[in-house]
């Protein structure tokens, strides 16, 4: 940087591969679109006005965005020890049906019930996470394929838990009962300031999440010894750091904040458990921690795009008849950019050398 | 007992789709790449075979059960090519590539399905009908279990099966992939072009996984709906079981194919439940996971995988 | 005499480095020719070129008089080039046919001839005197024997020219005499051998001509026979060399570290190291002499926390200590530089004042109740920088990763001394580094014995063992062969000793 111009604007470089990875999913998806006859400007415009246009919209988004702030952070976290959580899906979803559970059968205040619930569905995910956690410090299990294993136990102990017992909705085939107002994380005064949207208290405990997230990774010894292990763990084996304990907390912790996720989806969003899926924000944390750069604040900001997304998706195809599978589409090649990040990296400094010569 | 030759032939059709992707997973596998997208290629699969029939059979009749089990597979070959241009082509990470292939999969079938079809759902007439053997069939025992009731399609898989096996180990060429998931770097001073025999590899679990997808379609399900139902997974699941040996994964998939079925027909028959639906159902997830652990100082698992090859450096 | 691989002119670039200037070296039928030059002078590179795996920026390759172009290393093997490699290119779990013939198959119809293949294996191992089973494999069999194969891998392929690089690196005395052998055996059936080396002492042993490097140039080509080890060693660092530390007379005080009985399980649940027993004092650097696997590494492993100890005694200071963990063992006094600075020492992609608080992150001042105080690490890390010339562009903030093996030894080192341990255990301190920093390294190392520390110095090299160490403990297959004093010694008996010799016998 001889020359400073007035006019260059110095993005940071991660930015820079962020926006590549979204303009390529947007741009691969512009061309499905026209191979489906349709105009890709206009189902744009229509998706992003759909995720924006309106304050109960941008409730909705920012309710869409809370669950996946939450598990992007759970996969960003376990990355930053070195560890591909793959599993946030089972743990979000076993996270969610303990406070499900709770929130069924005790009968409590609000205000009481809530922290239960949560405390409940951290406890959950974080279970879930500490299994391939232990797996991996004691037998060297990889995490990937164990994690894996857990989302479909989950899956299934959460589908015969709710399908075989009280917690089913009697009128309903595959899905738990709702829960009742005590057990939800929708208030009023929040639906009030967005028009009916779905915003709920999820969103601020995602934030308080973020920051404390930030904080533990960037400023403390726990943050600097699980980065140590994710970085080169031969390293911090012989530095005298307890290696395997700190891959089991690790995941546990990347568990936890799975779970919460589940607690703000299923109490907060949908109000029910639905059974027999996992739930697709599990996977799409992937892609929010990896387009956030394993970072907590640039999880947030991936979460809210991919919240714009999921909320825009209806409108624009009711106004325009493209399929909704364009958010999922526009997601899945965002991931597939993240996977060939090297490629953008090769782009970039192709321009930078054309721009100096 | 006599439930247990009832459940054979449901245990068989739910265990070819399983095998067919077990056996392409191997073979990515073993050439060296990480392989979890096997999920989305049986959905493609599924997609591209349920479309064509979809769309043959008021002409074709039922040929077209098989052009749309060709098409499946070369669909496939197409979309596992996404996987190998990352994995191999710029030495991306693996889990990454697998699972954004696992996320287009199912995005993409559905968006094709909405555009051509008009809905999400693609629904075929008729599906293979099931045969009974001759000859093999008249065996008592034996005869009811393998040789009644069979699909064409299982025939066709246990010989893919059969042929997989000598080219694996008797082949020139089963040797080379090989290498290319065990050391590389030996295949390449061998002059053994890695990066193609890998693309040859992922190329041919896009063909299976899809092969897998598309069975589903033609025997036991009739329509495509967007997902295999986590069957690519349990085909993951497996090869890890089979220790990436094509007998192996011939064991591991008859063992969870059973326990499946076993756990969907409890339902139905009273004296199948003698074991809780629950265990059946995550048993197979399970067994992995204890099987990880129990081979973790002897895994078979080769050596390589998941490893990007870049040639030395100096 | 006929020349019948020429390389020409070569030049070779690398983003920021000219690799190979302008190097030209002939190599005659029939001859070993050496090729010499420090870890990073060009070596490798100049051979990658001759095998394919780099094409030049210019200069020629002129093969059997013709001028060629070697794009790919099968060309190289059609040209009758082959290569053993440094890192052995064999598959674990394939036989040694297999792995021999992987990549021109022979046929028996559409299946591998594997009986065939065996067969003409078998011939040739009888013809060179090797003695490989063709149905072993590869990870049942001695590293020696994996090294024969590499060898029949090129003979296989009725490769003419031969190239070894750093051969004996991984072998025992007796494999390396065998080797010799073999090399010469080679050349009477008509093979023509470039040998890769820092080991003055082999060259002597087997070349007939050696060509010397130096960051990337040709210093010259000589008669062996005609020179000394001495001076090929200044043409390698283009100054004279002392071969001997400049150091006192050891004034070793109260025991340190006292090893007795110690018992170690190798990976593979094998006893790796039996019964040891040593004594260190203050004041003193003992050297432990051994050839590459057997036992150091667990040795030390066991020693620093990094493996249990299965059974026997380590006291530190008079305190037992085989029971307590790494960082427990770290505060009761011991430092350790490892044997591999970019896999243990260091984190790479942390930045070098990250990596200078490795084991004292969680002390005071460097954290408080959980939280990392940044301006202290700053502080001490530019101290130590400073104090341990450790030369990076951006100073503190610089990522590990961007050092010179040089100066990533010397930040570990320094950080190591700077603990002011009772015990400092040193494993191969100079490996891969320019002869600059060695020399640096083992000052250092000098000067904590003179300050009154004990130093246990573990290395391959015999030569870093006898000019550092006061005393020098042998071990070979895990067992203590036994102890010398190093003035009373010479490299022949400690050469005897690592073969598993006993003293005397």
């Amino acid at each position: 940087m001889k020359r400073v111009s007035t006019f260059k604007i110095r993005i940071p470089h991660q930015l820079q591969i962020a926006l590549m990875a979204i303009a390529f999913g947007m741009l691969i998806a512009a061309v499905l679109i026209v191979i489906t006859g349709n105009n890709p400007f206009s189902a744009y415009w229509f998706l992003f006005r759909g995720g924006l246009m309106s304050i109960k919209r941008i409730g909705n988004t920012l309710a869409g965005a809370t669950t996946l702030i939450l598990t992007g952070l759970s996969v960003a976290f376990a990355f930053r020890t070195g560890l591909f959580n793959i599993g946030a899906a089972g743990q979000m979803l076993f996270g969610g049906f303990v406070a499900t559970a709770l929130g069924l059968t005790l009968n409590l205040p609000k205000a009481i019930l809530l922290p239960v619930m949560m405390l409940g569905a951290m406890l959950g995910g974080a279970f879930w996470g500490f299994i391939p956690g232990l797996l991996k410090a004691k037998f060297n299990v990889h995490e990937v394929v164990a994690t894996i294993m857990m989302n479909f136990i989950a899956l299934w102990i959460a589908y015969y838990g709710i399908q075989d017992t009280i917690l089913k909705d009697p009128n309903q085939e595959t899905q738990s009962a709702r829960l009742p107002v005590e057990a939800s994380l929708q208030v009023d005064w929040l639906r009030d300031i967005t028009g009916n949207s779905f915003l709920n208290l999820g969103l601020i405990i995602a934030i308080i999440f973020v920051v404390i997230i930030a904080i533990i990774i960037n400023k403390t010894v726990l943050g600097y010894q699980l980065k140590a292990a994710g970085y080169n763990r031969f390293a911090a084996e012989y530095a005298g750091m307890k290696v395997n304990r700190n891959i089991i907390l690790s995941m546990a912790i990347a568990g936890a904040l799975a779970g919460l996720a589940g607690f703000t989806f299923y109490a907060g969003f949908s109000n029910h458990v639905e059974i027999g899926k996992l739930p697709i924000q599990g996977f799409d944390g992937i892609a929010v921690a990896l387009l956030g750069g394993s970072t907590p604040v640039g999880a947030l900001f991936a979460a809210l795009f991919f919240g714009i997304l999921q909320t825009g998706k209806g409108f624009m195809q009711s106004m325009t008849g493209v399929p909704p599978e364009v958010g999922d589409l526009i997601i899945g090649f965002i991931l597939y950019g993240a996977a060939c990040q090297i490629l953008f990296e090769r782009i970039l400094k192709y321009f930078k050398r054309g721009r100096n010569a | 007992m006599e439930i247990i030759m009832q459940i054979f032939p449901y245990a068989i059709a739910y265990t070819v789709p399983l095998l067919i992707t077990a056996l392409g997973g191997l073979f990515s596998e073993r050439s060296g790449v990480v392989n979890i997208g096997l999920e989305g290629l049986m959905v493609i699969g599924s997609f591209a075979s349920a479309l064509t029939i979809r769309l043959l059979e008021g002409s074709m009749g039922p040929a077209a059960i098989w052009v749309g089990l060709l098409v499946a597979a070369i669909a496939g070959i197409a979309f596992s090519m996404l996987h190998a241009f990352a994995s191999v082509t710029l030495s991306a990470n693996q889990i990454i590539s697998g699972t954004a292939i696992n996320a287009i999969a199912a995005a993409l079938t559905i968006f094709f399905a909405r555009g051509i079809i008009g809905s999400g759902n693609i629904q075929i007439i008729q599906g293979l009908i099931r045969f009974d053997v001759p000859i093999l069939s008249g065996i008592p025992i034996i005869g009811r279990m393998f040789f009644q009731n069979s699909y064409a399609t299982t025939w066709v898989v246990l010989l893919i099966l059969g042929i997989a096996y000598y080219v694996l180990y008797y082949t020139p060429q089963g040797l080379r992939l090989r290498s290319c998931g065990e050391h590389p770097h030996a295949a390449d001073a061998a002059g053994i072009n890695v990066a193609l025999t890998r693309y040859i590899g992922v190329g041919l679990s896009g063909a299976f996984a899809a092969l897998g997808g598309a069975i589903i379609i033609v025997t036991y399900s009739g329509q495509f709906n967007g997902s295999v139902a986590g069957l690519g997974f349990l085909a993951l699941a497996s090869l890890i079981f089979g220790q990436w040996k094509p007998l192996g994964i011939l064991g591991s998939t008859l063992f969870f194919g059973f326990a499946t079925t076993m756990a969907n027909v409890s339902q139905v028959i009273p004296q199948m439940q003698v074991f809780p639906e629950v265990l059946l159902k995550t048993f197979p997830y399970i067994a992995t996971l204890i099987a990880l652990v129990l081979f973790s100082k002897s895994s078979q698992a080769p050596k390589a995988v998941g490893e990007p090859f870049e040639q030395d450096k100096r | 005499m006929e020349k019948i691989i020429e390389m020409q002119n070569i030049r070779k670039e690398f983003p920021g480095i000219v690799a190979n200037d302008n190097v030209t070296l002939g190599l005659r039928k029939g001859e070993v020719h050496a090729l010499l030059g420090e870890n990073g002078a060009g070596k490798s590179t100049l051979m990658s070129i001759l095998f394919g795996l780099y094409q030049p920026d210019a200069g020629q390759i002129v093969v059997r008089g013709e001028p060629v172009q070697i794009k790919n290393p099968t060309m190289a093997n059609n040209l009758g080039i082959g290569m053993v490699h440094q890192h052995f290119k064999l598959v674990h779990n394939f036989t040694v046919t297999e792995n021999i013939i992987l990549g021109m198959e022979p046929m028996n119809g559409i299946a591998i001839d594997r009986k065939g293949a065996a067969l003409k294996i078998k011939e040739l191992s009888q013809q060179y005197g090797l003695d490989v089973d063709p149905y072993a494999k590869i990870e049942d069999i001695s590293v020696g024997m994996q090294q024969r194969v590499e060898i029949l891998k090129m003979l296989y392929r009725d490769a003419e020219i031969l190239i070894f690089d750093e051969p004996t690196a991984v072998l025992t005395p007796q494999e390396i005499h065998e080797l010799m052998k073999i090399m010469r055996s080679l050349l009477k059936e008509g093979k023509s051998i470039i040998l890769i080396t820092h080991k003055l002492k082999e060259i002597k042993e087997v070349a007939d001509r050696c060509t010397v490097i130096r960051r990337g140039k040709v210093i010259g080509t000589v008669d062996v026979k005609d020179t000394t080890e001495a001076k090929m060693a200044e043409m390698m660092v283009g100054r004279e060399v002392s071969f001997h530390v400049e150091k006192g007379e050891s004034n070793p005080g109260e025991i340190a570290l006292e090893v007795k009985d110690l018992v170690v399980m190798g990976t593979r649940g094998e006893e790796a190291v039996k019964s040891f027993s040593f004594q260190l004092r203050r004041g003193e650097i003992l050297g432990i002499a051994g050839v590459d696997g057997n036992g150091q590494a667990q040795l030390v492993e066991a020693l620093t926390g990094l493996r249990k100890v299965e059974s026997g005694v380590i006291s530190l200071a008079g305190k037992d200590i085989a029971g307590l963990n790494i960082k427990e063992r770290f505060e009761a006094g011991l430092a350790h530089i490892p044997e591999d600075r970019q896999k243990r020492g260091l984190v790479l992609d942390y930045s070098i004042e990250e990596n200078m608080i490795l084991e004292i992150h969680q002390n005071e001042p460097f954290s408080r109740m959980g939280f990392l105080q940044f301006d202290e690490i700053r502080n001490y890390s530019e101290r130590l920088i400073k104090e341990f010339d450790v030369r990076s562009g951006e100073g503190s903030i610089a990522k590990a990763r961007a050092l010179s093996g040089g100066n990533q030894q010397k930040a570990i080192v320094g950080r190591e001394i700077s603990h002011n341990p009772e015990v400092l255990i040193a494993v191969q301190p100079t490996r891969g580094l320019d002869v600059g920093s060695i020399e640096y390294i083992h000052k250092r190392l000098v000067e904590q014995r003179d300050a009154g520390r004990a130093v246990l110095l573990v290395s391959l090299e015999l030569d870093e063992i006898l000019d550092l160490s006061d005393r020098v403990v042998v071990i070979n297959s895990g067992t203590k062969v036994g102890e010398v004093i190093t003035s009373e010694t010479d490299e022949n008996e400690v050469g005897l000793m690592m073969a598993g010799i006993e003293k005397g016998a």
